[in-house]
């Protein structure tokens, strides 16, 4: 059963691989340049098949942590706890990436590295509540504590996230509208790109939590071994 | 409902009992909060002056209050925890979400004790009147909301190892609307703008007093049970 499942999680992770790159190709050759004066804008703009992609993940992950926090809170079972801790990791790494890569852009179309506009704040905020969530997990010892714990903090940020961005939307924005029905945007060569991206950049992070609870399940097995052998 | 309403009664009559005996969580909320206010002071003092100072006062009011509400809320479980309390009070035949909502009242009783006393003060050492009807309601639902979250937060971060230290970082981002909606209004009354102008604000505060103390309701029960 074991190997079967390896067998899959390789084909799993061969099939991410490639799509990365044909995304890599999309977003920097394949797709039209974009209708803007600037020759670095132009280029720099290339970076929002990704950016985009990575912030989807960003948010997705922690929505994933939020039903595996009900799920534990419900059931009380080890699976969910794994899942949530899994998907908050991967979410941080993402979160980060939003950041970072936000800003790459940022310099060339604004200006400045960081402005404190909705999305970015959002972002910020958001990756600190991850920072949050893997410290509360890391000050409590008891397993099971540390489950509950870590679901209700899920739970209570998660609410937190619709309305920190209603705030903060009332309270500023200059991001550039993706989807907004009158100019702007992305052509239609440019949206196939896009979403080809975003579905990637989804296989890579359904790829990455296979890998992420494998490595929990393994840690849960060695210490099952240990306590065999102590005691 | 009434017993329900008792046994909150009765949590929140301890609590200010035991602080009017030793007024130590309340003397570090208000010396700390006069603190903040200094601490402003001599950060934005030769940049900000005149005129000038009615565009940062409601920013370090409400830093004011936070840190100094963070203060409150990391005591209302720690002590408890301490002098082992906190077991007794589970072991008590009340629900476990009297509790909390006892907690998170007297909380806000001590916060907005606080909160009364620094506006004086305020006013004085910023030149800002802030005696004003809309800006206590303002206060009073930026409270309730601090509170509503921070009460759940700090009774999970007081079992922690970490403790004091991890309360504010799990705090903050997640009260940052009340934070973003409390500033806002509190400029837009001192402005001089007109209730319409603030009311969208108002209504977040509300959206979120509502909304936190609800979601804690559902899931105390599994911060506090052994």
């Amino acid at each position: 059963m074991k190997e079967r499942n390896d067998r899959w999680l390789l084909a799993l992770s061969a099939l991410s691989a490639v799509m990365i790159l044909i995304a890599l190709y999309l977003a920097l050759v394949g797709a039209p340049d974009a209708d803007l004066q600037s020759e670095t804008g132009r280029y720099a703009q290339r970076i929002i098949y990704f950016h985009i992609a990575t912030a989807w993940v960003g948010f997705l992950s922690f929505f994933v942590t939020f039903v595996a926090g009900l799920g534990y809170l419900r059931a009380q079972e080890r699976k969910w706890d794994i899942v949530a801790l899994s998907s908050a990791e991967i979410g941080t790494v993402f979160m980060l990436g939003v950041l970072i890569s936000g800003s790459i852009w940022a310099k060339p179309a604004w200006g400045v590295w960081w402005v404190w506009d909705e999305r970015l704040t959002i972002s910020l905020v958001q990756f600190l509540v991850y920072v949050g969530y893997l410290m509360l997990r890391t000050s409590v010892q008891d397993p099971a504590r540390r489950a509950r714990f870590a679901a209700v903090y899920g739970v209570v940020a998660f609410i937190s996230v619709p309305i920190n961005f209603i705030a903060i939307r009332l309270w500023r924005t200059q991001h550039p509208l993706m989807f907004g029905s009158s100019g702007g945007g992305l052509g239609p060569n440019m949206m196939a790109a896009f979403f080809f991206c975003l579905v990637t950049f989804t296989l890579w992070y359904v790829t990455l939590m296979w890998y992420r609870i494998r490595l929990e399940c393994s840690r849960d097995d060695v210490e099952q071994l240990k306590q065999e052998i102590m005691g | 409902m009434m017993g329900y309403l008792r046994k909150m009664g009765a949590i929140v009559w301890k609590d200010i009992v035991a602080e009017l005996r030793t007024k130590e969580m309340f003397s570090a909320m208000f010396v700390f909060a006069v603190l903040v206010i200094v601490v402003f002071n001599f950060a934005f003092d030769l940049r900000v002056s005149g005129e000038r100072v009615r565009q940062v006062a409601p920013g370090a009011l409400w830093v004011a209050f936070v840190f100094s509400g963070i203060l409150g809320l990391n005591r209302a479980f720690v002590s408890e925890k301490d002098q082992g309390c906190l077991e007794g009070l589970l072991l008590a035949p009340v629900d476990h979400t009297a509790i909390y909502f006892g907690k998170m009242i007297s909380t806000v009783i001590f916060m907005l004790v606080v909160e009364a006393l620094m506006l004086p003060i305020f006013t004085a050492f910023f030149g800002v009147n802030l005696f004003d009807l809309r800006l206590m309601l303002v206060i009073f639902l930026g409270t309730l909301g601090f509170a509503g979250v921070g009460t759940i937060l700090s009774a999970m971060t007081a079992q922690t190892r970490a403790r004091e230290v991890l309360l504010p970082i799990l705090l903050l981002p997640v009260v940052a609307p009340v934070l973003i909606a409390a500033v806002k209004a509190t400029a837009g009354i001192l402005d001089g703008l007109v209730m319409s102008d603030i009311a969208r604000w108002l209504q977040l505060l509300v959206a979120f007093d509502l909304i936190f103390p609800a979601t804690a309701f559902m899931t105390f029960d599994y911060v506090v049970k052994e």
